[in-house]
């Protein structure tokens, strides 16, 4: 493109004033990476336990059994927890937009700014106005309000992924704008509000994110609650969470194996070099195969490792022989970079769906048998299993946002383009500095809070009677 | 061009901006002024009192912040790259500071001990008073205009960003949040917490009075573009006017323990501080003192007419909204604070 050229060179003049070995650009990506994905570490579970409490909670105003209204609680507190950090950190990336990426901003503002604005009006204060009363309005509101404040906090926070990944979709495939101005003046604007919001792949990847967050929250309480009865504390409790969980666990895994495919059927459409980079084919236009893994030679353009042969041609047109389109028919700059790491994170992100569907469905099938609470091993898998989304949903990031470069705005903005070109290296690095120390620091107190609150467990002292008996059945149950 | 009840769409949106930055310095004013005021308390109780009193609404105000932010990138994104590019270490630090309010607030009472308290109430008050003064040095630099190339770029030192005027605005600001803030906790408490704090209010008005006499007589002073657009239209006077009447409302009103007049008039001088700064810069935003040719102005700095009309929709529709859930989550919670095992 002349114009990214042309304000290439601009940039060069003004860059040479850098004394350090690193420049502006690779230092506001990384410091991108980082802000964000420690932002995605919070919002998941917050979408997904927000989910179980929306469960849990109705469950209790329908059956009046107090072990629910006892889960709805505690899940309340953790929530509380994530929450707070996923606020506290999501600032962070608006700011950086105008920060670090000012280029960036004045070409997208026009175009996708209503996208985060009509986040910030339709989902934040949805989710932050009755989050006073979802963690505060126990004692103060009839519990059918309560429930009200609980359902809006839940919808804020899917809303705000619907607004948030349409912003990120319109990047990844641009509808609905026109291109006015020339050069360094050059902006998109926006012609077809709705074209913006259903671009060609913000439905799929919403869907895809929603899901992903739903495991998130899923797994945590799964993780929880089979600690608890392996150290055979809380058990009618957790005896219940678990039965809804892992129905839930279920459904999710295998609704995600689905919208995974049309993700990926998306991708070859909309963004092929990206798809050829997931499966690391290289040849311009042949049958490409699937890999279940493999490791990528980007010199000698090859790819070693288990595969089914022509699988992808069989995934993306259900025939063995349609050829695909391969990184060769891309000019050399209009490829992924990075090509080896963007198909490790892919196929790692699927291996995970793989083992997830399967840890659900084995579970799942314990459960129907009455079994699944005599299985110690299974418990401690549950225990562990907790790790499998939080990592699909950050590789899952990665690999798509990867799989984009170099372009920032696929096709139209490039990644080196997009800069602030008043912001030095020196003053990224200071920040990213800053960030890295007090993300530490959020890190460890996330922890430490979240393992306390854990070992503190829900408040289920009224319910000791029944809880007595249940333990001595339980041990039995364990022992034998 | 479009208009809607005779205004154009820029202007319309610049007013929608303002007022959502207006709702926000209302808002998260009162909440970092109750920071400011917390290392004042010395009881354990009192400060747990003056923490629930913000505790269930902080977290909607600062959204106002968010839609702001989100509705300043949408509008005027040649304005959100100029300012935030420029003023870098200034938002890093801001971003840094919000961070901490917010974790304050959620740490500080998930453990008994005293040094884990006294770490997150230290850390909840300078955060909110540093967050109070940033803002204040935010504005006093778009006051002060920008040397902006033609393409909107400029750099601004952190040493750059605090010269004496922003510096000043900066404390007007906090002296404001903590007048502001003070009267919310008055409503807020009740026995000995509520007579300190009766006490304190009364020295952050004087501040806040003097300070922002020096602050408006400098501008008028040694900021040209500031005072000529008031000597061209000299009705702009009765807004300065209007605020401090607003203020001097205040003790009268406070002496008759009408803390919820109170509260009303100190957010009254708050909006009409906002409407000072916006009449100041209006139709500019980003002004750029050494080549006028290269400001930001409502006009070149838009988006398009489209997109303008599409999110003035957004905002009839969404304001209405979070007005519901505002007045819900403020109704729930009315009165003095209660403690309870919910509590922070
Ligand atoms: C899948 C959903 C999702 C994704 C992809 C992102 N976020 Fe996020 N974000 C949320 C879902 C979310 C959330 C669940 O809605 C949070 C967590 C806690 C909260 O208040 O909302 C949140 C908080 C949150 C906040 C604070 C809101 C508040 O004060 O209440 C901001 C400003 C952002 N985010 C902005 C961003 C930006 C600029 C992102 C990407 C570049 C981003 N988020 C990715
Ligand atoms: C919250 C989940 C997200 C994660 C984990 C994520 C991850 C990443 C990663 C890893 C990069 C660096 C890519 C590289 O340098 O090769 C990146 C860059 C970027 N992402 Fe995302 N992303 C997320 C959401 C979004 C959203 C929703 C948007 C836009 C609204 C967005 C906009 C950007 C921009 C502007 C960059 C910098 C330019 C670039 O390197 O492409 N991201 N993101
Ligand atoms: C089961 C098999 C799976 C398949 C076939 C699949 C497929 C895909 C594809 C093709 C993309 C890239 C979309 C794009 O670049 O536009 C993607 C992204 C992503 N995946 Fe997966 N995925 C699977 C499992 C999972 C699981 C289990 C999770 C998390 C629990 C997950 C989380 C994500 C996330 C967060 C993204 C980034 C957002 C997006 O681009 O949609 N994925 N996935």
């Amino acid at each position: 493109m002349t114009q990214a050229h042309q304000h290439a060179f601009n940039r060069q003049s003004i860059n040479t004033s850098i004394y350090l070995p690193m420049d502006v650009e690779i230092l506001a990506r990384i410091q991108f990476a980082f802000t964000v994905a420690f932002h995605y570490i919070y919002p998941p579970l917050s979408i997904g336990l927000g989910l179980l409490m929306v469960i849990f909670e109705g469950s209790y105003l329908l059956t009046r059994i107090k072990v629910y209204e006892t889960l709805a609680r505690f899940w309340t507190k953790i929530f509380a927890l994530t929450f707070g950090i996923g606020v506290a950190t999501g600032i962070v990336m608006e700011f950086e937009f105008g920060t670090n990426w000012a280029t960036y901003s004045r070409y997208v503002g026009d175009v996708f700014g209503s996208a985060l604005a009509a986040e910030g009006i339709f989902a934040f204060a949805l989710e932050s106005g009755f989050l006073g009363v979802l963690l505060f309005g126990w004692n103060r509101v009839r519990p059918a309000v309560h429930f009200i404040a609980t359902v809006g906090v839940f919808l804020g926070s899917m809303f705000s992924a619907i607004w948030i990944v349409v912003a990120n979709s319109w990047q990844q495939t641009p509808a609905g704008y026109h291109i006015v101005g020339e050069g360094m003046n050059a902006r998109a604007e926006i012609t077809d509000f709705w074209a913006m919001v259903f671009n060609p792949s913000s439905v799929e990847r919403l869907l895809h994110v929603w899901t992903g967050a739903f495991l998130a929250g899923i797994f945590l309480v799964l993780s929880v609650h089979a600690y608890y009865l392996l150290r055979r504390r809380h058990i009618a409790v957790s005896q219940k969470a678990i039965r809804i969980s892992v129905i839930c666990a279920l459904v999710f895994s295998l609704v995600q194996l689905f919208i995974g495919h049309l993700s990926a059927d998306g991708v070859a459409r909309n963004q092929p070099a990206k798809l050829a980079a997931f499966e690391g084919h290289f040849d311009s236009s042949a049958v490409a195969d699937m890999y279940i893994m493999g490791w990528v030679d980007k010199e000698d353009q090859s790819v070693t490792g288990i595969k089914i042969p022509n699988g992808l041609s069989y995934l993306l047109h259900q025939d063995f022989e349609t050829p695909v389109t391969g990184l060769n028919s891309f000019p050399e700059d209009e490829r992924p970079t990075a090509i080896n790491s963007v198909f490790q994170f892919y196929h790692l992100m699927v291996a995970i769906g793989m083992l997830l569907i399967l840890i659900s469905l084995f579970a799942a099938v314990q459960l129907w048998r009455n079994k699944l609470f005599n299985h110690r091993w299974l418990l401690w898998v549950l225990v562990w299993a907790v790790v499998l989304p939080q990592v699909a949903n950050q590789l899952g990031w990665f690999a798509a946002e990867m799989g984009r470069q170099p372009w920032v705005v696929y096709g139209l903005l490039r990644t080196s383009d997009a800069l602030s070109d008043a912001v030095t290296a020196n003053q990224v690095l200071t920040s990213l500095i800053l960030f890295t120390l007090v993300y530490a620091l959020l890190l460890t107190l996330f922890v430490y809070l979240l393992t306390k609150k854990i070992k503190h467990g829900p408040d289920d002292t009224s319910e000791l009677m029944d809880q007595r008996t249940h333990q001595q059945e339980f041990t039995k149950q364990l022992t034998h | 061009m479009e208009t809607f009840l005779g205004l154009d769409y820029p202007t319309l949106w610049f007013i929608v901006i303002g007022g959502l930055f207006s709702g926000y310095a209302v808002l998260d004013g009162f909440d970092l002024g109750a920071g400011f005021w917390h290392l004042f308390f010395k009881k354990e109780e009192s400060r747990r009192v003056a923490l629930n009193a913000v505790g269930p609404v902080w977290d909607g105000n600062e959204v106002w912040l968010v839609i702001g932010g989100g509705a300043l990138f949408a509008g005027f994104p040649k304005v959100y790259a100029s300012l935030f590019s420029a003023m870098y270490l200034p938002f890093m630090l801001f971003l840094i500071f919000l961070i901490f309010r917010a974790i304050s607030i959620e740490f500080r009472s998930k453990e008994e001990m005293k040094w884990w308290r006294q770490f997150w109430d230290v850390s909840y008050s300078v955060a909110s008073s540093m967050l109070a003064f940033l803002l204040g040095v935010v504005v006093g630099n778009v006051l002060n205009g920008f040397n902006m190339d033609a393409n909107g770029q400029v750099y601004i030192s952190l040493p750059g960003a605090l010269n004496p005027f922003s510096v000043l605005v900066g404390f007007t600001t906090l002296a404001l949040f903590a007048m502001h803030g003070g009267i919310f906790l008055s409503m807020k408490t009740e026995g000995r917490l509520f007579s300190k704090i009766t006490r304190l209010i009364k020295g952050a008005m004087i501040a806040f009075i003097v300070l922002f006499a020096i602050s408006t007589l400098y501008a008028l002073l040694y900021l040209p573009h500031m005072s000529d657009r008031i000597s061209q239209s000299p009705v702009l006077f009765l807004i300065p006017l209007a605020a401090f009447l607003s203020i001097a409302n205040i003790p009268r009103l406070l002496s008759k323990r009408k803390f919820q007049w109170a509260f009303i008039f100190s957010s009254i001088t708050t909006c009409l501080s906002m409407v000072i700064v916006a009449v100041e810069l209006y139709p500019t935003i980003l002004y750029a003192p050494a080549n006028p040719d290269n400001s930001l102005t409502v006009y070149n700095a838009a988006s398009s007419e489209k997109s303008l009309g599409i999110m003035l929709l957004m905002a009839a529709i969404g304001f209405p909204l979070v007005l519901f859930y505002t007045i819900f989550v403020y109704r729930t919670f009315w009165g003095k604070v209660k403690l309870d095992e919910t509590s922070y």
